[in-house]
């Protein structure tokens, strides 16, 4: 595997969160089906709270599937059929009374491809607090402000912030994506392979920026850069076609996995 | 790792094969050389007609005659004029618009975002829509005769107790609604197009943001879509303008001795006046000249409407670009 050499930010990543820690997201027995294949196989899996979670795997093995059900992206496919529960704060998800709105502005996203809207970089960031009901500019100048400084932004766009935000490259263009998900204050962020798009300077601002948002979030984060997890994240869950192989505090898992196939998975045997 | 060089892991390149071309591709010749002509075909058509146009027609073309508004007798080259055609033309192309491009986006909106894509209903909507585009246009003439007149209007005056027939008879109002159906099809299909178009990312960040669907339609979506929007628009106008059957029945008059001031008057229309210039003359020699002016300033209108509409878009899309 390729080393490269990245600002050392790992001090506190190996330290497991105490299974003390009451988990906030709790997955249990979880199948899903696209049509009549399955996607994921009864996984059970407890997320505490204001911990890093990292979901790895090869291609295909369900990790980005698993992701999208704990803010039911996967409503917007067809065909899909989930079996199982997922409570979130001991509420079930997936219960008939749940309101989606509300799910997905406790459990915010950023995405592999980052997408900016074609709007202002102002109106990116306003664009959930609008939606959410925030009117005076005061509030909203001040909301915008606070949530790209805490995506580590607001020194580089504090000058244009109303220019498009196509404008930015695009490790800008994923921290004003992350800057857009904090700024309606969820609990939770979900980050589907956020750095696999961008180059090893702007993957390691991401990654600094994750450590530091930990503070305040919990955060689930899918990635296929093994060394990342390894860096960035407290626990780490192994998929496999569509099974939970493995889970457990990462330094674990990457020294010490109790699993063959997590063993020849981390040391880059295969995947 | 070994290195290797290319010549170890390429094959080797046959004897006689070089990457020069010894041959000449005679296939290719003939088929860009035809595909050539066709072009150079089409374009000579279009400059003939409109070089036949503009000479025989600029003599004619003055101030006089596009602000004038023509005595009965309009067969005369030295007072005639076509300033209520120019009218007419223009406000049925505006007042359509009005109607199709709302119709029109509102069904695209629903084909793409809402329909269940397998359901029969969609997909009689979508043949529906299809068989439209294919309709004769002076079928359209003739429903909307029964439809809008005969139905609509006379119901109308019936319900509003008008004494004589107000909104039952042929009026602007008519032919534009019946231009706006016949050009659904094109509105319906552009914004279709646009709509696809936009990215799938872009709907997924509104939403997981907790945007409803609505929100992320209005707010999103159509902001994006606008320019698409507005290219059916500019062909449902290209294609409304030069029409005359479908105004025949519904709303277009030979001769009007003022402008119409309200949507139930009938009005004059610049292609219909070719067709009367052409076959109710009762000296073909002194019309022609005329006519032709009549048919060059049908063109200038309808470039000036698409310019309108151009223009309109080119905004739009600066707009977006920069702030959106």
């Amino acid at each position: 595997m390729a080393d490269i050499s990245l600002p050392k930010i790992t001090a506190t990543a190996t330290a497991a969160a105490g299974p003390s820690a009451r988990p906030l997201i709790q997955i249990e027995n979880v199948s899903l089906y696209y049509g009549a294949s399955q996607a994921l196989k009864t996984i059970s899996l407890p997320l505490a709270e204001k911990v890093v979670t990292a979901f790895i795997g090869p291609s295909g093995c369900g990790k980005s599937t698993l992701l999208r059900c704990l803010n039911r992206m996967n409503d917007l496919i067809d065909n899909v059929r989930i079996e199982g529960s997922i409570r979130i704060g001991g509420h079930d998800i997936y219960a008939r009374d749940v309101d989606v709105i509300e799910l997905r502005k406790r459990v915010g996203m950023v995405f592999q491809k980052s997408n900016p809207f074609p709007k202002s970089i102002y109106e990116n960031v306003a664009y959930g607090l609008r939606l959410h009901g925030m009117k005076k500019t005061a509030a909203l100048d001040e909301a915008v402000e606070k949530s790209l400084q805490q995506s580590a932004l607001w020194e580089e766009v504090k000058d244009r912030l109303h220019s498009s935000a196509l404008g930015l490259s695009g490790g800008q263009q994923q921290r004003l994506c992350i800057a857009r998900a904090i700024a309606i204050r969820p609990e939770i962020i979900l980050m589907d392979e956020p750095a696999s798009a961008l180059d090893p300077i702007a993957t390691a601002r991401i990654e600094e920026l994750i450590l530091d948002l930990k503070k305040d979030f919990t955060i689930v984060i899918v990635t296929h850069n093994m060394q990342q997890a390894a860096r960035i994240s407290d626990q780490t869950a192994f998929f496999y076609i569509g099974e939970l192989v493995e889970f457990g505090p990462t330094g674990r898992i990457f020294t010490n996995p109790t699993q063959k196939r997590t063993e020849d998975y981390v040391t880059g045997r295969f995947g | 790792m070994n290195t290797l060089t290319p010549s170890q892991y390429l094959p080797e390149t046959p004897p006689g094969r070089h990457f020069r071309a010894e041959k000449f591709d005679v296939g290719s010749f003939f088929f860009s050389g035809l595909t050539g002509l066709a072009t150079l075909f089409i374009l000579a058509i279009l400059g003939v007609i409109l070089t036949n146009i503009v000479l025989n027609g600029w003599s004619a073309l003055s101030w006089h005659f596009v602000s004038t508004i023509p005595k009965k007798d309009f067969f005369d080259a030295a007072t005639t004029g076509v300033l209520p055609m120019i009218v007419g033309t223009t406000i049925r192309v505006f007042v359509m618009t009005i109607f199709v491009i709302p119709i029109g986006v509102i069904t695209a909106i629903y084909l793409t975002e809402y329909a269940p894509n397998t359901s029969i209903i969609t997909r009689v909507i979508r043949a529906a829509v299809n068989n439209l585009a294919g309709v004769p246009s002076i079928v359209f003439g003739l429903f909307g005769l029964g439809f809008f007149i005969h139905f609509i209007g006379k119901n109308l005056d019936t319900l509003l107790h008008h004494p004589s027939a107000v909104w039952g008879q042929p009026a602007l109002i008519w032919a534009a609604l019946t231009l706006a159906i016949m050009t659904l099809p094109v509105v319906i299909v552009a914004t279709e197009e646009s709509l696809k178009a936009i990215p799938p990312g872009l709907r997924e960040a509104s939403l997981a943001l907790g945007a409803t669907k609505l929100e992320t339609i209005l707010r999103i979506v159509l902001p994006q879509a606008l320019p698409g929007i507005l290219t059916g628009g500019i062909l449902a106008v290209s294609r409304a303008a030069g029409e005359v059957a479908p105004i025949l029945f519904t709303g277009v008059a030979y001769y009007m001795a003022s402008l119409p001031s309200r949507l139930s008057d009938q009005f004059m229309d610049l292609g219909y006046h070719v067709f009367v210039l052409s076959t109710q003359s009762p000296n073909i020699d002194q019309t022609r000249p005329l006519l032709y002016a009549t048919v060059l300033v049908l063109l200038i209108l309808t470039l000036a409407l698409n310019i309108v509409a151009i223009l309109i878009r080119a905004r739009v899309r600066k707009k977006l670009r920069s702030l959106g």
